[in-house]
């Protein structure tokens, strides 16, 4: 396994105890194998006592492939899946903290329209948007609104959520619109519940 | 309701419930208030050590002789760091251990308090899992929970560690039960899926050269009826790893030996002509593969293991079986075909006949490969036999002929020197009728010999055969082989007189350094009603050999020219 081999990049979510510790005993697994947290975003989730997470993680292919199976193997993670090749949908969000002076006000209000960002705060010599969507919508306003003069920029980890199934007993996450409609849904596609990863 | 004791006491109460008897540690500040109360629970047996490293090898070697739960006591600071090596040692061979250890008062941590260290944080990486208690009503369930951790699943060492003022407080205790253990996020496979199971015996039944690479699982599991019956049933050879050796009766026509960097030439050949690797509890490690790119290219891979993260982790497989083995074997019996081998076992018992990777080069001098041997001629294979790392630990893989299941112990994964001399004595501890040979390397001897006096302490008769060379030998072989010969740092110019140091430790002590004198020392040894200590003067620069170099494949294989 050459370490030299070009990095993935991969969307987990994991559901996990919410308790004291737990995030390090996530970080530390993480590095032990080599993997990078790209972006993680963490909050409690519809169950009490059960956060839930979501990082986008880097390493080689040979490892990225086994996060979910390792992370699993933590007591305290309840379960986590590679989502990166289900049918999901996902978001982060940014505060861009803009320079503005009277005359380029207009225009930093005009560009955040069209990117329907929320005003959220303005300032004699600044204007405060708030955005949400994908990393490229957000990277491009960011690259927008440079020559006015950026701040600071504060962003958030990647959420995201499995698409729901639009047909009766199928699982969310599938992509219903790959599907071999004779054959029924792809083998690929399918989740295996408690094991993931290249089994 | 439960019963009103304090947090000492709650420990005792819940390791009595948990079926402990024998407790190795080390007292010390932060857990005197559990050492306060251990006197009123006679049945827990504590063992004194002289280190805490040796608290942790003991529990570990006790842990793998009894397959139960061995138990550690440390204190906060240096005696809990002194458990992580031990600690390490156990997770990388998945052995069951929970380690006790005191903390400072609750006030005070954080504080940089004297003997204070953060030992959950400290060994994270070396614990399947651990706890830090806050309050007195946690430490019965706690413990309970670290007993199903570590003795479940994939096994592995768990700390807990107790602040001491948690100890002192009075809080009630109930004894719970695994099946009243909620752990939402953890998993204990037992029987694989069907699906699974089907798909590897069809390759197995497809098969013309399957082999086995039956690892540690086997023993984990005590699946050894399992293993020999399906190998039996299609007509599988079995190459056990070097944690599987004893998992595999070693007389049994289908057994071949242990593979990889120092295994028998023909069990790494006999790998690579398969056109099948059924690895049965075996993690694929780098002293097995070596170069994954060129690890038995020709044939299929089925991966058996309770632990999901393993699988594909080392090497690609074809083929994966997710559950605890003992089931999973149990399930592939009825549906392998009956096999009919024949020119694939006369083809590896050719390999055997062509590669005579046993045969001990005759120089007249003693060499630790003819210790070994005498030991298997005069134990006739019976005996536990405990080794730490090195050339000691090759030689007695090698050359001791196993017919007992489970009496191999030794430091795989971490490559622990020093294990060999606490591991005998948890293992006595657990198998008081047993003969336990110690076989130890003079530099790994060295790292732990003071728990000889818990040996002699506790009256255990085991016995220690020091292959002694004056060097660190594996490390000499490397740098004569890979780095141009520079061997300044690994002679023992002054190593102690081991016959004399067996007499200052109150033990019977023996020096031979004839061959002729191997056998009728080791009958002494045996016969002698306590420990003994046999310091096996040998050959200084003895290679082990087969060797396929790190990161090296089967072509890189290094055979003894003078055999």
């Amino acid at each position: 396994m050459s370490t030299q081999s070009k990095f993935e990049a991969r969307t987990v979510t994991a559901l996990v105890e919410d308790r004291p510790g737990v995030l390090a005993r996530i970080a530390g697994l993480c590095r032990r194998r080599g993997l990078n947290i790209a972006s993680l975003a963490v909050g409690r989730s519809e169950n009490p006592g059960l956060s839930r997470l979501t990082f986008v993680l880097e390493g080689p292919p040979s490892v990225v492939d086994q996060c979910a199976a390792q992370l699993e193997r933590l007591v305290n993670v309840i379960e986590a899946h590679d989502i990166t090749n289900m049918n999901h949908i996902w978001r982060e969000l940014a505060l861009v903290k803009v320079k503005t002076t009277t005359e380029t006000r207009v225009e930093v209000l005009e560009l955040s329209r069209v990117f329907r960002a929320n005003i959220i705060d303005i300032g004699a010599n600044s204007v405060t948007l708030e955005l949400t969507g994908g990393r490229e919508k957000i990277d491009s306003l960011i690259t927008l609104l440079d020559r006015f003069g950026i701040i600071e920029v504060m962003r958030t980890g990647r959420v995201a959520v499995l698409r729901g199934t639009l047909f009766e007993g199928e699982e969310d996450g599938q992509f219903q619109a790959n599907r071999n409609w004779a054959n029924g849904v792809p083998h690929e596609y399918h989740i295996t519940p408690g094991v993931s990863g290249s089994v | 309701m439960g019963k009103t004791l304090t947090g000492g006491d709650i420990v005792c109460e819940a390791l009595l419930n948990e079926g402990v008897d024998i407790v190795f540690g080390l007292p010390g500040g932060a857990i005197l208030p559990l050492y306060g109360v251990l006197g009123r629970y006679p049945d827990l047996r504590h063992v004194l050590v002289r280190h805490e490293q040796g608290a942790a090898h003991a529990a570990d070697g006790y842990a793998r002789a009894s397959g139960k739960v061995g138990v550690a006591f440390a204190t906060s600071g240096p005696g809990a760091t002194n458990l992580i090596t031990g600690l390490a040692t156990a997770m990388m061979d998945s052995v069951p251990i929970v380690a006790i250890t005191g903390q400072v008062g609750r006030a005070a941590i954080g504080t940089d308090a004297f003997q204070e260290t953060d030992i959950t944080g400290a060994t994270l990486p070396v614990t399947k899992h651990n706890y830090l208690i806050t309050r007195v009503e946690d430490v019965g369930p706690t413990i309970h929970e670290a007993f199903h951790i570590a003795r479940t699943g994939r096994p592995g060492p768990v700390l807990i560690d107790i602040p001491k003022d948690v100890m002192q407080e009075v809080g009630t205790y109930d004894y719970k039960r695994d099946s009243q253990i909620n752990l939402p996020g953890y998993r204990i496979p037992t029987a694989a899926p069907d699906e699974q199971i089907d798909a590897a015996v069809e390759l197995i039944n497809q098969a013309e050269r399957p082999v086995f690479l039956a690892g540690h699982g086997v023993i984990i599991s005590r699946a050894y009826d399992e293993l020999k019956e399906l190998a039996e049933k299609a007509q599988i050879p079995v190459v056990t790893t070097l944690l599987g050796i004893s998992g595999f009766p070693e007389n049994h026509p289908l057994h071949v030996g242990f593979p990889g960097m120092h295994g028998e030439a023909y069990a790494s050949l006999a790998l690579d002509d398969s056109d099948l690797i059924i690895a049965a509890g075996s993690r694929f490690d780098d002293r097995i593969v070596g170069n994954v790119n060129e690890f038995a290219t020709r044939s299929k891979k089925i991966h058996i293991d309770i632990d999901p993260a393993e699988i594909g982790k080392a090497v690609p497989v074809d083929a994966a079986v997710v559950g605890n083995l003992k089931h999973v074997l149990a399930q592939m019996v009825p549906k392998a075909n009956r096999g009919s081998r024949p020119e694939w076992i006369r083809h590896v018992e050719q390999l055997k006949s062509d590669h005579p990777s046993l045969h001990i080069p005759e120089t007249g001098n003693l060499s630790g490969q003819h210790v070994v041997r005498g030991l298997s001629n005069v134990t006739k294979g019976n005996a536990i036999i405990c080794t730490g790392v090195g050339q000691h630990q090759m030689w007695a893989a090698q050359h001791y002929r196993f017919t007992e299941p489970n009496s191999w112990l030794c430091s795989g994964g971490l490559g622990t020197m020093g294990y060999e001399v606490p591991s005998a004595i948890g293992a006595q501890l657990a198998l008081p009728e047993s003969l336990v040979w110690s076989i130890c390397g003079d530099g790994g001897f060295q790292m732990t010999m003071m728990e000889l006096a818990t040996a002699v302490e506790n009256r255990l008769p085991v016995k220690y055969a020091i292959l002694n060379n004056n060097h660190l030998g594996m490390i000499t072989q490397w740098q004569e082989l890979f780095y141009m010969g520079d061997t300044q740092a690994d002679a023992y110019t002054a190593n102690p007189d081991f016959v004399k140091l067996a007499d200052a430790f109150g033990m019977k002590g023996m020096r031979i350094d004839d061959i002729d004198d191997v056998e009728s020392a080791i009958e002494e040894a045996n016969a002698h009603p306590g420990p003994v200590i046999v310091d096996f003067v040998i050959e200084k620069v003895e290679h082990v050999y087969p060797m396929i170099p790190a990161g090296g494949s089967i072509k890189d294989l290094m055979e003894d020219t003078r055999v």
